[in-house]
């Protein structure tokens, strides 16, 4: 009976902490590409303390995400690692019109952790280690990029047996952190606030850009949070913490 | 058309697939055997404990186990000494690794149909073996074995499947290559995760089928095996 009793409080409690919520903010659920897990953890935060909003941060590959909000996953943010995702988005109709832009422009680095064993392309040549790891690039733009800086330096077919694929850039980096791979192609944004190891930010001209569109979805287009936090994004602050994690910013929109 | 989209790619993961619940089934038997029967017959008092660590990874999060076997197969953990051995790094990212996350993984499935089955048997008939001058070890095989053959082929059967369906530690362990542990749940989530939808439909289905057709055998042999004994 007490137990009931308790459950029943509990309820109430839980009950009224939603209502009190919702009467002063509103959350907003956001799709985030994996390799912008950081930058976004630090955005969210500092979105809630200028808004009261809620930002609510579900991380992935950006086509499994995409998949998901066909799927009509409860997402009224998108932000893609790519261009084409957000794109595609709007002409199924899933996204408003007109609302993707590019929030950022993801920079690929060649780590390590071992200290000094990365200084540039020559480790790829020279090939002296067992695993490589990159993102799937069937799903993930990194690991699209990844190909292309080795097909452009002549080294793919060489390294193609030392090969290892993450399921998104947040785990090819797991692979190299826990040391199962001597090295691999991540996102610049992972490594910004380690002082080990060693890298080479992979040139431009090796791979295309990658710029990542950000959209708001059908869901999101009555959500005060939503448009708020697209403001939000396209603001100095913003575009501040981008900068701060590795990424460029997009000339003028 | 779609047959020939079949493709190398997805009969290699089935082939991969297959040899890895093999291999794995057959280790675990071998494992298993011991240990379910010590688990039978001891009055050791901490053998619940013992038995409670094999049945770990039936609550277990794969990616707990995941992320634990990726550190310990690593170049800092136990498998990477392993590995160096033969000359390699570490044990992710390789068929040996994956069979020791899947032994792992499916030895409750195993363990505890033996364990079981052992126990159903009983003292009595080894008993009745050692009084017409059997040695355990004959009595063992001739006695205790045949008789608890149902707890084996269950055993037998669920780690194999078990294995077949095996995602989560995979996933966190593989790297995803092609012929070595691109196995069929990673293939599936390959296929759904780039969109194409229509052989990731005709392999998801394949599965539902050899799923069915496991655990409906399954069933047909325990009732035969009961209405044998009776």
């Amino acid at each position: 009976m007490k137990a009931c009793r308790f459950l029943f409080l509990l309820f109430f409690f839980a009950a009224s902490v939603v209502e009190l919520k919702s009467a002063f903010a509103e959350t907003v659920n956001i799709a985030v590409a994996a390799n912008f897990t950081d930058p976004a953890k630090e955005m969210a935060q500092i979105f809630k303390e200028k808004t009261g909003h809620d930002a609510i941060l579900s991380f992935g590959p950006s086509v499994q995400l995409y998949t998901q909000i066909k799927e009509s996953a409860p997402f009224q943010i998108f932000l893609s690692a790519d261009g084409e995702l957000p794109k595609k988005l709007i002409e199924e109709g899933s996204a408003v019109p007109d609302s993707s832009f590019t929030y950022a422009i993801g920079r690929l680095v060649l780590w390590s952790k071992k200290s000094g064993f990365v200084k540039n392309e020559d480790v790829l040549k020279k090939g002296n280690f067992t695993k490589l790891s990159i993102a799937n690039p069937a799903s993930a733009p990194y690991g699209v990029a990844a190909v292309e800086v080795m097909k452009a330096l002549n080294v793919y077919d060489a390294l193609q047996s030392k090969i290892v694929q993450g399921n998104s850039i947040a785990q090819a980096f797991q692979f190299v952190d826990s040391e199962n791979a001597e090295l691999g192609f991540i996102a610049q944004s992972q490594i910004m606030t380690r002082a080990d190891g060693s890298g080479w930010q992979v040139p431009q001209k090796l791979y295309k850009e990658m710029r990542q569109d950000a959209v708001l979805l059908k869901s999101g287009e009555n959500n005060e949070a939503a448009k708020a936090f697209i403001t939000f994004l396209k603001g100095s602050v913003a575009k501040n913490i981008i900068k701060k994690f590795g990424y460029a910013i997009a000339g003028k929109p | 058309m779609m047959i020939q989209g079949l493709s190398n790619d997805i009969l290699t993961s089935i082939f991969l697939s297959m040899a890895l619940a093999s291999a794995t089934t057959l280790i675990l038997l071998v494992l298993a055997t011991p240990l379910a029967w010590w688990l039978a017959h001891s009055r050791a008092r901490w053998k619940e404990a013992i038995a409670a660590v094999i049945s770990i990874p039936l609550v277990l999060p794969p990616t707990v186990l995941g992320f634990y076997l990726l550190i310990a197969l690593g170049p800092n953990g136990p498998g990477g000494m392993l590995a160096s051995l033969w000359g390699a790094r570490t044990l992710a990212f390789s068929f040996p690794g994956l069979l020791i996350g899947s032994v792992l993984y499916s030895m409750p499935f195993v363990v505890q149909p033996i364990r079981n089955a052992f126990e159903a048997v009983g003292e009595r008939p080894l008993e009745v073996a050692a009084t017409l001058r059997a040695s355990p070890w004959r009595a063992f095989w001739t006695v205790a074995v045949p008789l608890a053959s149902p707890g084996f082929l269950t055993g037998a059967i669920l780690g194999f499947a078990h294995t077949v369906g095996e995602f989560g530690v995979v996933l966190m362990i593989g790297g995803n290559i092609p012929g070595q542990t691109k196995v069929l749940s990673i293939a599936v989530f390959d296929y759904v995760e780039t969109s194409q939808w229509g052989t990731a439909h005709l392999l998801a289905g394949g599965m539902v089928v050899f799923s069915f057709c496991v655990i409906f055998s399954m069933m047909l042999i325990e009732k035969r095996l009961r209405q044998a004994r009776l």
